[in-house]
């Protein structure tokens, strides 16, 4: 079967001046195929930004080819790559990203404005709430992300990101503004997704989160060192259990 | 192809944001509606100002006496009685264009009514004379040529006048006694009010000046004589006219007569109202540039902080120019309010103004434009600029950007 994402042979050198460049992607060559649920992991200034910024079609490899659900688009320019992150690509980011003073249901909305086939606007509130409904926030349709926990901006953005249905959902540490059980929460979003069929490819540093993945990938200095499928896989269920047994646990013990 | 979505999108964004909405908005207002008002405020003084020149007269050429010398004294222009009702007549039957002519006495008496009495100036004049110094009657009728020919006891009165003695009745057919001369009320001249020194226009008798020569002031030699010319470009020609024939009714004699016309009065007046139309509109331009500062500045501002929502939009698949177009949206709504609700503010400050104040307002539809087009042109302008160099952001870049 062909992959979803196949990048060959990947490099990523920034600065035109042979002194101060640096090269921060040095040949990477991954395949992933339709259903995986991918932790590309890394300490800073692996790289791993870097490639994820080319994946998600923000920035263009330097040599090397890039092929998204068969297409190439190493070559393309910003505004066929804008129309690939529109329709190929759902994005979730660590700092959320929803617009301020926009309801919930209005922020999931937004990639549809931009598409390329005109859809009414019953449609696109349909398909939001749908979306909303996945990530179990469609009763919060209508507040604004300041009166949303993190978790629930967290999730606001996972609808955002599906409501084109992509090829691929990119996530830059998503978990990275949470706390634990809430980590856990979103992580448990994401596994329903994959479930599901959608194919995740999340940036982490957190070796917990990478747990709830099926493979995990380790950049070193521009350089893929590590390919593994993982073993004793987190079920976010359980985990979550866990937690709340300890919270409980917790509460037992002060209240004595 | 995206138009009307991304009209859809400004209209949200600029609903989400109301402070900054409005805060925009108001830099148009204030810009728009105090250039509008502080026009409105000179071009009401101008046309002030105008319309008390036209109302000394139409196109009226005065002719004075020359200055009297007794005894090595040298009186002013008018001090000697150098001119005739003969002079009068000689410039109405030869000069050409002389429409109307009025030969004036002047004098003040105390004259008597009903029981009351009041001191007033009594003018002696022709027919000619409302026409002359375009003054209509309220009431009755202007005396006429047979009055004047037999030296009538009739006379028409100013609002004053008619105030003073004539207190809630009609006046027409009263009579008003001057130096014991009984004088039959035939007309009321409208009230025309202070002019422009502030003298009551409206305080005065008006008699044929064959009865004011032969029997109120007793004098053969008028005040001075006023001609109407048909149109303000005759009247150079039909004063050159006058001073011919008074000259050649001197034989030779040095001129003993001065001749003014309106025109020379009215240039000055224009003149001032000029200097204060330069001064209101430098006002106005003034306060165009601030509140053009003003909508840049909020423009600029709004646009740099919203760095990473443009960052965000081109993450999930916005290109450059929807953004862009987004921005330009904006700000054309924003700089349309602001300018409707502008030229509204600036109608209705002029409206108070003028109804408060009793400063007469007149709005000016070119200024209005130039108000609004200036700040629209501004507006857009300086949302335009940022939203072009946000809209070729790399979206990585916007989207980091704090």
């Amino acid at each position: 079967m062909q992959p979803v994402v196949k990048l060959e042979d990947i490099h990523k050198i920034y600065g035109n001046d042979a002194e101060i460049e640096v090269h921060a992607v040095r040949g990477v060559t991954i395949d992933i195929q339709k259903g995986e649920f991918v932790a590309l992991m890394g300490a800073s200034g692996s790289g791993k930004s870097t490639l994820m910024n080319i994946l998600g079609c923000l920035d263009r490899p330097t040599r090397g080819r890039y092929l998204l659900d068969g297409v190439d688009v190493s070559g393309l320019d910003r505004n066929d790559r804008a129309d690939f992150r529109n329709q190929k690509l759902g994005f979730v980011f660590q700092g959320f990203n929803l617009l301020a003073r926009t309801t919930a249901i209005e922020n999931v909305e937004l990639p549809m404005l931009y598409s390329h086939q005109r859809i009414s606007a019953s449609t696109m509130r349909d398909r939001a709430l749908k979306a909303l409904e996945i990530v179990g926030l469609a009763n919060r349709a209508d507040h604004l992300p300041s009166q949303l926990s993190g978790g629930q901006q967290q999730r606001v953005a996972i609808a955002r990101s599906l409501v084109n249905n992509p090829q691929v959902l990119l996530a830059d540490e998503p978990t990275g503004n949470l706390d634990s059980k809430t980590s856990v929460e979103v992580m448990g979003v994401f596994q329903k997704l994959n479930e599901q069929g959608i194919t995740i490819l999340m940036v982490t540093h957190e070796l917990d989160i990478a747990q709830y993945c099926k493979r995990n990938l380790i950049l070193r200095d521009g350089k893929l060192v590590s390919d593994i499928a993982v073993k004793d896989r987190f079920i976010a269920e359980v985990e979550m259990g866990k937690l709340k047994q300890a919270e409980a646990d917790a509460k037992l013990v002060s209240g004595n | 192809m995206r138009l009307l979505t991304t009209i859809i999108i400004a209209f949200r964004a600029l609903r989400r944001n109301k402070l900054r909405t409005i805060l925009a908005a108001l830099g148009m207002i204030i810009g728009v509606g105090a250039v509008i008002a502080m026009v409105a405020m000179g071009n009401g003084a101008k046309s002030q100002i105008e319309s008390s020149i036209a109302s000394l007269g139409q196109n009226m050429i005065t002719i004075f006496p020359g200055s009297l010398t007794s005894g090595g004294m040298r009186g002013g222009w008018g001090s000697a009685s150098s001119l005739t009702v003969d002079d009068a007549e000689a410039i109405k039957r030869e000069v050409i264009g002389a429409i109307g002519v009025s030969p004036e006495i002047r004098d003040r008496q105390q004259v008597m009514a009903n029981g009351l009495n009041w001191n007033t100036q009594v003018l002696g004049e022709s027919p000619d004379f409302p026409n002359i110094r375009a003054w209509q009657l309220a009431e009755g009728e202007f005396f006429t040529d047979t009055d004047v020919r037999n030296a009538a006891k009739v006379c028409v009165i100013g609002k004053t006048v008619a105030d003073q003695l004539f207190a809630g009745m009609d006046p027409i057919g009263q009579a008003i006694r001057a130096r014991n001369i009984p004088l039959r009320v035939v007309g009321v001249m409208i009230a025309k009010g202070f002019n422009a020194n502030g003298a009551d226009q409206d305080d005065l008798i008006i008699v044929p000046y064959t009865t004011a020569m032969k029997r109120i002031s007793k004098r053969d030699r008028i005040s001075n004589i006023i001609v109407q010319a048909p149109t303000q470009e005759q009247m150079e020609r039909v004063q050159r006219d006058i001073a011919d024939i008074l000259q050649q009714r001197r034989q030779g004699r040095e001129p003993d007569y001065t001749i003014r016309n309106q025109l020379e009065l009215a240039e000055v007046f224009t003149a001032q109202s000029k200097t204060m139309t330069a001064l209101l509109g430098g006002i106005a331009l003034v306060s165009l540039l601030v509140g053009g500062i003003g909508i840049m500045n909020i423009m600029l501002v709004s646009v740099t902080e919203r760095t990473r929502e443009i960052g965000i939009r081109l993450a999930v698949g916005a290109h450059g120019k929807d953004v862009l177009l987004q921005f330009l949206c904006e700000a054309v709504v924003l700089s349309l309010v602001g300018g409707i609700v502008g030229v509204l503010f600036g109608v209705g400050t002029s409206q108070l103004i003028s109804l408060n104040y009793g400063w007469p307002t007149s709005i000016s539809i070119p200024w209005v434009g130039i108000a609004v087009g200036g700040s629209a042109f501004v507006g857009i302008v300086s949302g335009f600029y940022p939203a072009l160099k946000a809209s070729q952001l790399d979206p990585i870049d916007a989207l980091r950007y704090e």
